[in-house]
């Protein structure tokens, strides 16, 4: 009965999305006001019936429905609750309903908070968002019903979650990353509006700002927590593999973060319209190539579930026409705005246009990499696989450059600016971050080029930063109050910023410093790892909900033979699926973590231990995590909640704005 | 010249010599760091190369795992059902290494015919197979099926 309630929910959703994209877009085309308006209730309505078939399809799960196929092929009546509830979206057919109800709890929230927004855009945005839904509706009606049935044979038992996704990470990984992809649906939603009615001006940047930097900020935390996931539950202490699946989530990620920068320059400067414009359209059209590799089966991993080729040509399908639809929007529409402002040679403006270059080019950089071999398999020219180094080499660069160019950005101003005050400027931050790298080097006993390169960069951006925040927090009421006086986009730039150093620090010290050692250990044996020693001291069985494991005790000691801590790595086997998992034991620190993992008995009395020194691991997360608080923190700020007047020049913006981009005089300050 | 127009051939000159530079330093890092597959069978006809990184992949020959009683050293050996190839590897094998179970295996061969690997690769879950296996063991069973003039096999026997 529930499931069948479900599949007419999601008919339901489907036929208010299908009116949601054309009357609203029709009134606002025709102006008709009282067409326009039923933007708002069709997207309450459809967000309802998406909600209801979300809850439908969790309760089959926790009720333990195994005459629906989707649960029956991803749930087990052994799971612990809060993992059924998790495999909701544990495949295919469920995570769409996911993705789908993201997406209407976007259009529902963009409903919500556009209060001072014109009646038209409104409509215009809320269709476009109609429009992407019904695609995906359709695509799960059609190809991927989650309440498909198994009757009359209904199944004893379900054939289990599949191990690797029982596990925290998964419970929230997924739902962060969608928001994160879906999110730009919304700022797409504003570039096609915008480009339908021709208003490319600051207001709409404006508008368009604090919605990319959500999306932005959640798919920060959706990555890192992948990243964190594969590196504790599946990576052997890797934490990133530059996967395809991977470099799916990177690539709007990147695009996303070139969007938000040259969205805060339209906005404050009026210039880069059509670059932002197609920035937005490229960040979505990425989400959604991001949805088909991982979801058409074209690639295999743990993320894809289907390989039914049905499903992957209307993923294909669903792309080309977003993508093939507004490009062509984009080619009659865009060349009518024009950008009256103009800027200097040296100015804030091209700081940000050199940041756009880098970001775009590491986005095609990683582009390449990912459909390369995709591209020659399908033509039948060879398998191959682009391995890890073309990656490492070509992006580690790229990312080293743009630091530096951030630390340098920070202090330039919008228009023009000096470059022998720059220069100036910029001597202590040089001085002291070649210092403080040389010390790290020294402490780590070993001079790296690349190491160096990763940490001048980082430590360029801190000290950068925390240079201009002392200089524009200056004030002759004292330093507390000049510290209150700064804008809250400027602390959410301030701590991206930070969160941007803090990664490149991590990846840096990891990757270079990082010592990895295969063990062969019985009982009773102790090897060293780092400064580290680690002491095998006995091998046991225990039984969990769903599993046997077999697990060893590690006694972790310090380099004068202190105890650390003790840690219980373990090997799993799953009952239903009868797969093998192996659980680490991770001793975790703020500067460095010790990872243990049991490999393979290799004879009767000795295993394969693998041992890991990781310095500066956790700094990957940490960061993203400053990142993500730095975008929430910015889209707080009260600008984006002013009334909007009628649109002002760009100069008037930059003047009043403050904010993200240190526009005030220069007096101020110096 | 116009100033605006110098702007603009500021730009895009920067530009054609930005894109000139990331294209040729990206065909660069392509070239080394590309690792092409091959299957049991080719490597045993001598098709691939000596010392370079390629992968190689097929079904785990029953049987044939052996270790080194002293190091986490072990060898075993790849088969399409045509031909093996044998591989060594130090290190840890994956969860869902096993005889007769697809692998993937990254590492280059040496002047003996033997595959030193550097990373071993194995099936996520009992469902899925590599699908470089997959097509090495589709097209080993198609030959044999062709030569002794049988009907063709599509999927070998797994």
């Amino acid at each position: 009965m529930y499931p069948e309630l479900g599949q007419m929910t999601l008919i339901l959703a489907l036929l208010l999305a299908v009116l949601l994209s054309v009357v609203p877009l029709y009134g606002s085309v025709t102006g008709r006001e009282q067409l326009q308006a039923f933007a708002r209730p069709l997207t309450a309505g459809l967000f309802v019936f998406v909600a209801l078939a979300f809850a439908l399809l969790t309760h089959a799960f926790l009720t333990d429905d195994f005459s629906v196929a989707y649960v029956a092929n991803n749930s087990n009546s052994l799971l612990p609750w809060y993992y059924k509830f998790s495999a909701v979206w544990g495949g295919h057919e469920g995570s769409l309903v996911l993705w789908i109800l993201m997406l209407a709890g976007w259009a529902l929230a963009v409903a919500i908070f556009s209060r001072r927004l014109p009646s038209v855009m409104v409509a215009q945005v809320l269709s476009v968002m109609g429009m992407v839904t019904v695609g995906f509706l359709l695509f799960t009606v059609l190809t991927s019903n989650p309440f498909d049935r198994i009757l009359p044979n209904v199944p004893q038992d379900g054939a289990d979650l599949n191990p690797l996704l029982q596990d925290f990470g998964l419970i929230i990984h997924p739902p962060m990353l969608y928001m994160g992809y879906v999110g730009f649906s919304v700022a797409f939603a504003f570039a096609i509006a915008a480009l339908i009615n021709g208003r490319l001006d600051a207001a709409w940047a404006r508008w368009s700002r604090p919605w990319t930097t959500a999306a932005w900020a959640f798919l920060s935390l959706g990555i890192a927590l992948g990243s964190w996931w594969a590196y504790y539950e599946l990576g052997w202490g890797g934490w990133w593999f530059w996967d395809p699946v991977e470099n799916a989530s990177l690539l709007p990620w990147l695009s996303g973060t070139a969007l938000m920068h040259s969205l805060a320059v339209t906005e404050k400067r009026g210039v880069f319209k059509s670059w932002t414009v197609l920035l937005a359209i490229v960040t979505f059209a990425l989400s959604l190539l991001g949805t088909f590799l991982v979801r058409s089966g074209v690639l295999t991993s743990v993320h894809s579930f289907a390989s039914d080729p049905e499903r992957g040509t209307f993923l294909l399908a669903l792309l080309a026409i977003t993508i093939v639809s507004s490009l062509t929007l984009y080619a009659f529409r865009a060349p009518v705005v024009h950008a009256r402002a103009s800027y200097a040679g040296l100015s804030r403006e091209v700081f940000l246009l050199m940041n756009n270059v880098l970001l775009v080019a590491s986005t095609l950089l990683v582009l390449l990499g990912t459909l390369y071999p995709l591209v020659l398999d399908y033509l039948d020219m060879g398998r191959l696989s682009i391995g890890e180094p073309f990656f490492n080499l070509t992006f580690s660069p790229l990312a080293v450059a743009a630091g530096l160019l951030l630390g340098a950005g920070i202090f330039s101003r919008w228009k023009k600016t000096d470059g022998g005050w720059l220069g100036r400027k910029l001597l202590w931050p040089l001085a002291v971050s070649t210092l403080f790298t040389a010390l790290v080097m020294v402490g780590y006993g070993e001079f790296k080029p690349w190491a160096f390169a990763g940490t001048f960069s980082a430590s360029w951006v801190v000290i950068a930063t925390f240079w201009d925040l002392w200089e524009k927090s200056s004030s002759r009421k004292g330093r507390l109050h000049g510290l209150k006086r700064q804008t809250r986009s400027y602390y959410g730039m301030v701590l991206g910023h930070l969160g941007m150093a803090i990664v490149m620090a991590g990846a840096t010290i990891a990757s270079n410093y990082g010592i990895e050692r295969d063990v062969r250990m019985s009982p009773g044996d102790t090897a060293q790892v780092g400064d580290y020693q680690a002491r095998f001291t006995e091998i046991g069985n225990r039984r969990g909900p769903n599993f046997t494991a077999e697990y060893g005790r590690f006694e972790v000691l310090d380099s004068d033979g202190q105890l650390v801590s003790v840690q219980y790595p373990e090997k799993r086997q799953y009952l239903v699926q009868r797969s093998v998992m192996t659980e680490a034991g991770i001793d975790a620190g703020l500067f460095r973590d010790i990872f243990i993992a049991v490999g393979e008995r290799v004879s009767d009395d000795a295993w394969a231990i693998r041992l890991q020194y990781k310095p500066l691991v956790r700094w990957l997360w940490l960061g993203s995590i400053f990142m993500a608080v730095g975008g929430f923190l910015a889209i707080s700020d009260r600008r984006y909640r002013l009334r909007d007047k009628v649109p002002e020049s760009a100069g008037k913006a930059a003047a009043e704005g403050g904010g993200q981009a240190p526009g005030k005089p220069a007096g101020a300050t110096s | 010249m116009h100033p605006i127009r110098k702007k603009r051939l500021t730009i895009v000159l920067f530009l054609v010599v930005g894109v000139s530079v990331a294209v040729a330093l990206t065909t660069y890092a392509l070239r080394q760091n590309i690792n092409l597959f091959y299957d049991p069978s080719q490597i045993a006809a001598g098709e691939a190369p000596v010392d370079v990184r390629i992968r190689a992949g097929g079904m785990v020959e029953e049987d044939s795992v052996i270790r080194d009683p002293e190091s986490l050293m072990v060898e075993f050996k790849v088969t399409d059902f045509s031909s093996s190839v044998l591989v060594e590897y130090t290190g840890i094998l994956p969860d869902l290494f096993a005889e007769g179970q697809g692998v993937v295996a990254m590492g280059r061969l040496n002047g003996q015919g033997r595959f030193v690997a550097d990373q071993v690769l194995a099936k996520h879950d009992e469902n899925y197979m590599p699908p470089e296996v997959n097509e090495a063991l589709e097209k080993a069973a198609n030959k044999r099926a062709s030569e002794s003039g049988g009907q063709l096999e599509t999927s070998a026997g797994y």
